[in-house]
């Protein structure tokens, strides 16, 4: 690269940071792009819900701008909220006080402040494939060696999987349950196989669950909530998925005092606080949302239902237990997830995501998610099997 | 949800959901679907399969009014025979015994202004057991049976989220 030159003088340091040039471009952009002018798409790339914020929350935050409460709040947010949030999680098994709860801008601030929070340059990060997109960018940006872990076929985490890392150091490991792009969640038994496995690691959770509310087989159950556990992991979660609540951007970390009093000296300077707006509409979701979270809800896990048995059809899908998504194996039309994806798009016009987006193991599956409503989705299966019976 | 109730909700948001369809969505065998709602239908729980139009769009003029109707009860005359009375006109829509100020909603459905309020005074009114009634005519409706009939909520998300 050629050297710019400022008062005569040449800038000899790196231009930019140099961790965040090595962060690859994101495999969903070209995609994004290919879509773009592209009428009549129907999307099951949409990794948020197709409901509005329920009209009950969305009025509560109108009447509150309309009062004029528009300020910051505390750092750690609005204490009614923590109250409540500390009182809501025991359903998924965790006692906490309000003190171990503070307010995000979201889960994806979350993660971020929790990474920086614990990880020194160079220490060792795992995490689990197919996974979310953020964790190994973020990990990578708060300095840590970032380890993949392929779970495919069945995407399941099991001790040996883990314990095999004894001894090399692991400062972290980040869970996503119910799983983005996978749909495959954990049951209480195997939260407790893999706590025995962090236990003989001895390294921290960092435990994303904002797809909880959304889990279709069992009830979600925290790693939190595990004897001993609580003191090796944060919990993220939000009311994006749940709560339909993308669009606000507010979530929420459980952690103990000194993880959280760590994250939230990072989060007084780069946020200050979440919106003031959002975090009133997540007091009332917690108050009086229960009844749209299980409309919402029940409605997913019918197109869950519908969606994978047709899926199955054409291809081996594992059965998510949660969140919104399918993650077929595409391999039998010989292509890989980003071919057939590419295809899908430019021969049936339905958007879906190679999976090779939430790691490498992914490569041979696309997702698809089913936050569409069941009339779209019929048409999106039916164009699918058109599509690979035409290869 | 059980099963029965579920499918009584979903007939009741889209009632040309066929069995084959709900089957999958609920993850049931279709014959048991089939059974459960052919049960209901010679319980009289279900009772008809209608759907919800929008006349004002469909530019076909239908006047309704909704009559607040007062009654003086005797020891032969009883609630319920005054509204069965009133409910067997084919002009009538609904009616429903209430709380409040007065006993009867009735909503009636006419050609015109003048129809209804022919109807109301030759065949309402004049009900022995009738004491009065106050006719509020229908200007137009925002939401019907929970569909909201105005332009609401389009999709705005972006095309590919991860």
């Amino acid at each position: 690269m050629r050297m710019m030159r400022t008062g005569g003088l040449q800038l000899s340091r790196d231009r930019l940071n140099i961790r965040v040039l090595e962060l690859k471009p994101s495999g969903i952009r070209r995609f994004f792009e290919l879509i773009i002018g592209r009428e009549d798409v129907i999307s099951l790339g949409v990794g948020e819900p197709d409901f509005s914020v329920p009209w009950r929350i969305r009025e509560e935050m109108i009447y509150s701008l309309e009062k004029g409460i528009t300020s910051y709040t505390s750092n750690y947010g609005l204490m009614e909220l923590r109250e409540a949030i500390s009182e809501y999680y025991r359903k998924f098994g965790v006692e906490a006080s309000h003190e171990n709860v503070f307010i995000t801008t979201g889960v994806s601030e979350g993660i971020d402040l929790a990474l920086r929070a614990i990880i020194n340059p160079g220490e060792k990060v795992l995490v689990p494939e197919p996974t979310y997109v953020s964790y190994q960018p973020l990990a990578h940006l708060a300095g840590a060696d970032v380890i993949s872990l392929p779970t495919d076929p069945d995407f399941r985490l099991s001790y040996d999987d883990l314990v095999k890392y004894r001894g090399q150091n692991i400062k972290a490991i980040m869970l996503n349950y119910p799983n983005n792009p996978t749909g495959v969640s954990l049951k209480k038994r195997e939260v407790e196989e893999i706590a025995d496995a962090v236990n003989e690691l001895d390294c921290f959770v960092i435990s994303d669950e904002i797809y909880g509310e959304l889990s279709y087989n069992f009830r979600h159950f925290s790693m939190a909530g595990l004897e001993g556990m609580f003191e090796r992991t944060v919990v993220l979660n939000g009311f994006s998925k749940g709560f339909a609540m993308t669009g606000m951007r507010v979530g929420y970390v459980i952690a103990p005092e000194e993880i959280l009093d760590a994250m939230v000296k990072i989060h007084q300077y780069s946020m200050l606080c979440a919106p003031v707006t959002a975090q009133i509409g997540a007091l009332e979701a917690l108050k009086n949302g229960d009844e749209e979270l299980e409309r919402m809800r029940s409605e997913y896990m019918r197109r869950r239902n519908f969606f994978v048995r047709r899926l199955r059809d054409i291809f081996d899908v594992v059965m998510p237990d949660g969140a919104f998504y399918a993650f077929p194996n595409v391999s039998s039309t010989g292509l890989t997830g980003e071919e057939f994806a590419e295809k899908l798009l430019l021969e049936k016009d339905v958007a879906v995501v190679p999976g090779d987006a939430f790691g490498e193991c992914g490569k041979n599956y696309v997702r698809c998610a089913y936050a569409v409503s069941m009339e779209k989705l019929k048409i999106a299966v039916e164009r699918m099997e058109e599509l690979v019976n035409s290869i | 949800m059980n099963h029965e109730i579920e499918i009584l909700r979903l007939l009741e948001n889209n009632s040309r959901l066929d069995s084959a369809e709900i089957a999958e969505m609920l993850n049931v065998d279709r014959g048991e679907v089939e059974r459960i709602i052919r049960k209901f239908e010679d319980d009289g729980v279900i009772l008809r399969y209608k759907a919800i139009i929008d006349w004002e769009k469909a530019g076909v003029e239908e006047v309704y009014a909704i009559i607040d109707v007062r009654v003086n009860l005797t020891r032969e005359k009883g609630y319920d025979d005054i509204a069965k009375r009133i409910a067997k006109f084919p002009e009538v829509h609904a009616v429903r015994l209430v709380s409040g100020d007065y006993d009867f909603q009735v909503v009636v459905k006419g050609k015109s202004l003048k129809e209804i309020s022919f109807f109301i005074a030759e065949k309402i009114s004049t009900i022995p057991e009738v004491r009065d009634t106050v006719t509020h005519f229908l200007l137009r409706t925002y939401k019907e049976e929970g569909v909201i009939l105005f332009e609401d909520d389009e999709d705005r998300r972006l095309a590919i989220v991860p």
